[in-house]
């Protein structure tokens, strides 16, 4: 083997099996978008990408996971602090609830969604009578099925980053004199910052690809609530090329993003 | 290395899977399994036959796929491993029929109404189809691509009527779902999903016409694996008791 580990020190081969199981992994991954490319109608491609219906699909798509991902950055990140940094008899069972969004169907959480929010709903109910609020059938509905699923990956990844920061930074913050908030802006912000980035692009990511809670608590509906995955699930029943065509739009959009932030933000380097 | 070897299972076992679907039925009796595509209409009805199927033939496993027709259609076309193909209206058997994907030609065996179906209490008022146009009233229909949509559609067009559509469901059943749920004032389903909800819905008529009636059809799958289960299969939908066991759900006479 020639392959060589970059870490510092003196290079060592890498082992075969890690390298052999990697290649395995990435052809796993690959291999499904290979045949998704062979079988581009690229000739009829500009027209099946120049209907209205794919340009106000992908609109609506980036305009609701980009309000999705900022929900969770707002909703998230005092979440993950919670987990993180505060002792309560049940935390391990929070931070269980918090992550169940990503363990459930997304189909088990868009009905939910629609048993708590919608017209007859828990909450829903209230929200209908008193304000005129249906959340339901509505772009709002949207945002609030992709921020459901999206919010765990950002709790998660930012928890995480919290944990591992070295303790001793906030003490010191602490003892000359900085209250709890200071600190938090000051220095635990600063400290955790790219995790913060990589955990709203996860989030983002996820929220732009969300189609189960979406479908079952927003509905369908073209220019409303019809996402970009909504197209695709819908063109897959009528037009194969156009399910195709509308699918590369969104592994384009997709990676293109997640390539141009990982450079930037994804890695952690140690300072 | 353990977790190489639990990789190594894994991919054995999903490989040994994938290869043992159907073993070609012995001299004789009919064993192996069969793998019926039906639209989502169906869920009941057939649900019902492929017991009684499994009880005549008891060495054969009935696996049943529902979803929408249009969809199924579009599997079978591409190769997914169906033995017998039943649709909600010929429209979509025809996207499997032209592309060669049947054997012989698929026969009508039963017919569908379709109705206005509103929660139960009918909190919109809903009185017929000129409520679809109503934009104060949440409204849904299927899809335009699966039959319970276009047939739907159909329908409004009609009576004249510009719906006030707020979302179009990927196929009948989920629509029902939110209409029980109260969570839509109004949608256009089959009779059979309205008694199939138990009185969670209630069922309104349609002006009787063309447009009004879905024609199901069934054929057996050109690349299937059981031929010759799948021709039972479809000779039980044929057969009196079939169509018995199709009536007790809701469904016409073809």
């Amino acid at each position: 083997m020639t392959l060589r580990p970059s870490a510092r020190g003196r290079p060592r081969a890498a082992p075969v099996v890690l390298v052999g199981l990697a290649v395995a992994g990435i052809g796993f991954l690959v291999l499904p978008f290979a045949g998704l490319l062979q079988r581009t109608p690229w000739t009829g491609l500009p027209g099946l990408l120049g209907q209205p219906t794919v340009a106000r699909a992908l609109r609506l798509s980036l305009v609701t996971a980009t309000i999705a991902a900022g929900a969770s950055l707002l909703l998230g990140v005092p979440l993950a602090w919670v987990l993180a940094r505060l002792d309560f008899p049940g935390r391990s069972v929070l931070r269980a609830l918090v992550a169940l969004p990503m363990v459930l169907p997304p189909v088990v959480g868009g009905a939910a969604l629609l048993f708590a929010l919608g017209r007859r709903g828990l909450v829903g109910q209230w929200l209908y009578e008193r304000f005129g609020v249906l959340l339901p059938y509505s772009t709002a509905g949207v945002v609030v099925a992709e921020t459901f699923v999206a919010l765990p990956f950002l709790v998660l990844t930012v928890e995480a980053a919290l944990r591992s920061t070295d303790p001793r930074y906030e003490e010191a913050a602490a003892t000359l004199g900085a209250d709890r908030w200071t600190t938090f802006r000051r220095v635990t912000l600063p400290l955790v910052a790219p995790s913060v980035v990589a955990g709203a692009v996860l989030a983002w990511a996820r929220a732009l690809g969300e189609f189960g809670a979406t479908v079952t608590f927003a509905g369908n509906l073209e220019g409303r609530t019809q996402t970009l995955p909504l197209a695709v699930a819908l063109a897959l029943e009528r037009d194969r090329g156009a399910a195709i065509a509308l699918s590369l739009v969104l592994v384009v959009v997709s990676l293109g993003v997640l390539v141009a932030l990982r450079d930037r933000w994804f890695t952690l380097r140690p300072r | 290395m353990r977790v190489a070897a639990a990789l190594a299972v894994v991919v054995v076992v999903a490989v040994s899977c994938a290869g043992d679907r159907s073993a070609p039925s012995s001299a004789g009796g009919l064993d192996g399994e069969l793998v019926v595509f039906a639209a989502a209409s169906l869920t009941d009805a057939f649900g019902d036959i492929a017991e009684a199927f499994e009880r005549h033939h008891p060495e054969v496993s009935v696996e049943l796929d529902f979803g929408p027709s249009s969809r199924l259609a579009t599997q079978i076309v591409e190769g997914a491993p169906a033995d017998v193909f039943a649709a909600a209206d010929d429209t979509t058997m025809a996207i499997a029929v032209d592309a060669g994907a049947l054997r012989g030609a698929p026969e009508v065996f039963a017919r569908n109404r379709l109705e206005i179906a509103v929660p139960a209490g009918n909190p919109g008022g809903v009185s017929g189809l000129a409520d679809f146009a109503n934009d104060d009233l949440l409204i849904g229909l299927c899809a335009a691509p699966v039959p319970c949509g276009r047939l739907g559609r159909a329908a409004l067009a009609d009576a004249g009527v510009t719906p006030a559509i707020d979302t179009q469901e990927v196929d009948v059943r989920s629509l029902l779902t939110k209409i029980e749920a109260g969570e839509l004032d109004a949608g256009i389903v089959y009779r059979t999903d309205v008694l199939a909800a138990d009185g969670a819905v209630e069922g309104i008529d349609l002006p009787d016409g063309g447009n009004s009636v879905a024609t199901y059809t069934v054929a057996p799958v050109a690349d299937g694996d059981a031929p010759d289960a799948a021709a039972a299969f479809i000779d039980l939908v044929l057969s009196a008791e079939g169509r018995r066991r199709l009536e007790d759900h809701g469904f016409l006479a073809p």
